[in-house]
């Protein structure tokens, strides 16, 4: 019940945005499928007339279905960028095949001593197709086109992940802020817009077999019709293209907090981390909610914005300890602050920059890391206590994990298990808090804005301090959790809106509050 | 009017039709028969061109057909097939009025010509015009299939197993019925089946096959009579005495029947090709329409009522028993 009341207040607060992500899943969902039925009805077609080649096809499509829709978005990606265009294509060959299959085998089944009754009292080719083979096939080839628009309702649910839109933008953010409520939010209407279109062509369906005929151009021409449906929101969005990652969009120090602060308005997108940086390099957005040691800023010539209204906190890098472990073994402690305040900004930003375009592994990147420190050591025996190490799905988290990992291998007695790309910062907490995990490494605005619930003006007197953040998330999470931050590692890696170099240069970017306009 | 010179059909080495030759006048009927797979339905099917033939060719009125569009010449070529083949999608009137459709007939003239079609095929068109399939039995789907054959009036009609399909009281009724239907008179018609009572009922030519090869061409009483070969003699064997008297006619019993005109009711006509056994049926059951009938031999008429064809019906029996 409670968790209904949560789910109402979600969307009421939320109705421009729910509306505007059903009008784009409507969208790609539609695109997608006329695009597919164009194809795959003809080349269904066709490879009734060429039985040989039927097997083929069949299995092409039938492969291109058996591919994880994820991966198949990723090998889009470098061709196509990203946005709706991978969307499209990758819906288009999950749709093809249940029609291609549908349309050869709804004129395979025509009974054949009807078809030869056509010819033989003087039917062309063509005129069975159209008057017999195609009007007694209709029924099956639109149930293909039935199971193609649940598989894309469903499928398009990934678009969001790579920028495309669509519910999945509240199920992405909301697996990334563990945030059951806005889950559901993406979910639930993902779910019933399948029902829904399931049922319209049910009953497009029904009926009698000679009647369906009339009913082609109807669908054809509602496909169509709802395919525009994509564009709608679009034509209305204002403000600046923004490339925003799904936990910044749904964090309290994230995108609502820097609207409320700047007064801005922006026509987002939402991307993940990875595909943020390419996405404003490529020009498909203007600007995006970066982190300030990333390797790609100096790549991709991007400028960070100044954030001269203060509206993020410092993010101060440490150790986050669960309960009780500091106690269990104070040799942790030891060994992890061999690296306070040794990684500046320069320094993380190196590292990012090898793993993401030296393509170096993390492993690799820490090791060489800790041996320009002299502190690498080899692995002491095995057999100990194990640690479970975890982290957020990022590059430089990756990196943090591996650095600790190798040097508690190195100067203690525990074994550990490194386990990098948890999920988003609620994931890793929950699992530390919960003891599956024994740390991860944390940021203390993070840990000011998200993890606590600072009051306001608590905020306003120490946010531009980075001491004075550090020693009250410290306390506070002390008394509230038991858990142990431990000392930061030197660097600030701050969510920071960037756009391209050039683009500063030509507007007079500099400053976030440059945005307002 | 139709002629089938030295067809062959190959595929790779497996020769299924093997130089088969007729030539059937205007109004005739060949029953090609013989046992499955001897080639019949493939020599069928080479006629309307389903089936290209590797050798030989069809001619009709003079012309090779090879040489025809294929649609044209089916178009006159009435077909009809064991299975109807009717298209389950459209209404008992749509399916008989496809070929004039394609033929662009304006629609009143398509409307009438089904209506007298479903009138003389002895179902009610007010009934029937909008059903599907479906909702017909085995019998009416069979005489809708001919209907459509019929339908743009070609002077050929080809069918491959017509009454196959249905059970046999109702395909013997099938068969008389089919006897009587207007549209039929005057067809070519080439017709392919097993039954051998069928061929013999309905056809005045038969062409016995077996291999792909015709064993014997001709009328049902020199098969009889003047078997070809073992094969021919044996196959009619078992049914001979059956089919003999199936293939008395009216001509043969035509010395014994009344040469004056009675005078009074309505008369029968039946042509003199008419088997006797079908004549006594005929008369039987539309005694009390018709007194007598009447057919006509070489110029001469003579007349018969039901006694006299009986009459001749035990002569013809005793003269074989002897």
């Amino acid at each position: 019940m409670e968790q209904l009341n949560l789910l109402g207040q979600f969307i009421a607060d939320n109705r421009a945005k729910l509306l505007e992500q059903v009008l784009e899943h409507i969208g790609l969902t539609f695109i997608s499928l006329l695009l597919a039925a164009l194809v795959a009805v003809p080349l269904g077609i066709f490879i009734t007339r060429r039985q040989k080649l039927a097997g083929s096809f069949l299995g092409i499509a039938g492969i291109l279905q058996t591919v994880p829709s994820i991966a198949l978005l990723g090998f889009l990606i470098p061709i196509l960028g990203i946005g709706v265009k991978p969307a499209i294509v990758a819906l288009f060959f999950y749709a093809l095949l249940p029609i291609l299959r549908n349309t050869y085998t709804g004129i395979q089944g025509v009974d054949s001593s009807v078809k030869e009754a056509a010819l033989g009292i003087g039917l062309s080719k063509g005129q069975l197709l159209r008057q017999v083979e195609l009007p007694l096939a209709l029924p099956v080839i639109f149930a293909g086109l039935r199971t193609a628009t649940v598989i894309n309702v469903g499928v398009a649910t990934l678009a969001a992940y790579i920028g495309a839109g669509g519910l999945g933008e509240f199920i992405f953010g909301g697996i990334a802020l563990n945030n059951s409520t806005m889950i559901l939010a993406g979910a639930l209407p993902a779910a019933g817009l399948a029902i829904l279109f399931d049922q319209l062509l049910a009953l497009l369906q029904r009926g009698k077999v000679g009647k369906l005929r009339g009913k082609a151009p109807v669908l054809l021409i509602g496909a169509a019709f709802l395919s525009s449906a994509y564009f709608w929101p679009q034509a209305y969005a204002p403000g600046w293209k923004a490339g925003f990652a799904p936990e910044f969009m749904g964090r309290k120090d994230g995108y609502n907090n820097l609207v409320q602060t700047y007064g801005l308005e922006f026509n987002t997108t939402i991307l993940n981390n990875s595909l943020m940086y390419s996405a404003v390099k490529e020009k498909e957005v203007d600007v995006i909610s970066g982190y300030s040691t990333d390797g790609r800023i100096k790549a991709y010539e991007l400028a960070i914005l100044e954030d001269d209204r203060h509206a993020f906190p410092p993010y101060f890098c440490a150790p986050l300890l669960r309960k009780g472990l500091a106690g269990e073994h104070p040799e942790l402690l030891e060994t992890l602050n061999l690296l306070a305040g040794r990684i500046s900004d320069s320094t993380m930003t190196l590292l990012n920059y090898r793993v993401d375009f030296e393509k170096e592994s993390p492993e690799e990147v820490a090791r060489n890391y800790l041996e320009s420190l002299s502190l690498w050591r080899p692995d002491r025996a095995q057999g100990g206590e194990t640690l479970t190490i975890g982290s957020k799905i990022f590059t430089e988290q990756y990196i943090l994990v591996e650095l600790f990992g190798q040097l508690i291998n190195g100067y203690t007695d525990l074994d550990t298990d490194v386990r990098p790309g948890l999920g988003g910062t609620k994931i890793c907490f929950d699992a530390l808090l919960a003891g599956e995990i024994g740390l991860y490494p944390e940021y203390t605005g993070t840990g000011l804005q998200v993890l606590l619930d600072t009051p306001d003006s608590v905020i306003q007197q120490i946010i531009t301090d980075a001491d004075a953040v550090y020693d009250y998330v410290k306390v506070q999470f002390r008394e509230q959790y038991g858990i142990d931050w431990l000392q930061p590692l030197g660097f600030n890696n701050t969510y920071a809106l960037m756009i391209r170099e050039e683009m500063g240069r030509q507007m007079g970017l500099k400053k976030v509050s440059g945005l307002v306009r | 009017m139709i002629e089938a010179r030295q067809l062959t059909r190959r595929y790779g080495s497996f020769t299924a039709v093997d130089g088969v030759s007729f030539q059937l006048g205007k109004g005739q009927a060949l029953a090609l028969i013989g046992p499955s797979g001897c080639g019949k339905t493939t020599t069928l099917k080479m006629v309307n061109r389903l089936i290209r033939p590797t050798e030989g060719s069809v001619w009709v009125g003079g012309m090779d057909v090879a040489g025809q569009p294929l649609e044209e010449l089916r178009r006159r070529m009435g077909y009809v097939i064991q299975d109807t083949g009717l298209f389950p999608h459209y209404t008992v009137e749509e399916n008989i009025g496809v070929v004039p459709k394609l033929l662009r007939w304006p629609a009143g003239k398509i409307r009438s010509r089904v209506g007298a079609l479903l009138e003389q095929l002895g179902l009610p068109p007010g009934q029937f015009l909008d059903k599907y399939p479906h909702q017909l039995s085995g019998g009416q789907q069979q005489r809708i299939g001919i209907a459509r054959a019929l339908a743009a009036e070609p002077p050929i009609i080809l069918m491959d197993e017509p009454f196959g399909a249905l059970d046999p009281l109702t395909r013997q009724q099938a068969r008389r019925d089919f006897r009587e239907i207007e549209a039929l008179k005057n067809k070519t018609i080439i017709l392919v089946t097993h039954d051998i009572e069928e061929a013999f009922e309905m056809a005045n030519l038969i062409g016995l096959m077996k291999d792909g090869r015709l064993q014997q061409l001709g009328p049902p009483r020199q098969l009889l009579l003047e078997p070809a070969n073992d094969f021919v003699r044996e196959f009619l064997a078992e049914k001979a005495s059956q089919l003999e008297l199936q293939s008395v006619t009216l001509a043969g019993v035509f010395p014994q029947l009344i040469r004056e005109a009675p005078t009074l009711g309505p008369v029968l006509e039946l042509p003199s090709n008419t088997p006797l056994l079908y004549a006594i049926h005929r008369l039987g059951k539309e005694g009390e329409r018709y007194a007598h009938g009447v057919t006509q031999l070489a110029g001469e008429r003579r007349y018969f009522h039901l006694d006299e064809l009986f009459q001749a019906y035990k002569q013809t029996l005793s003269q074989w028993n002897n």
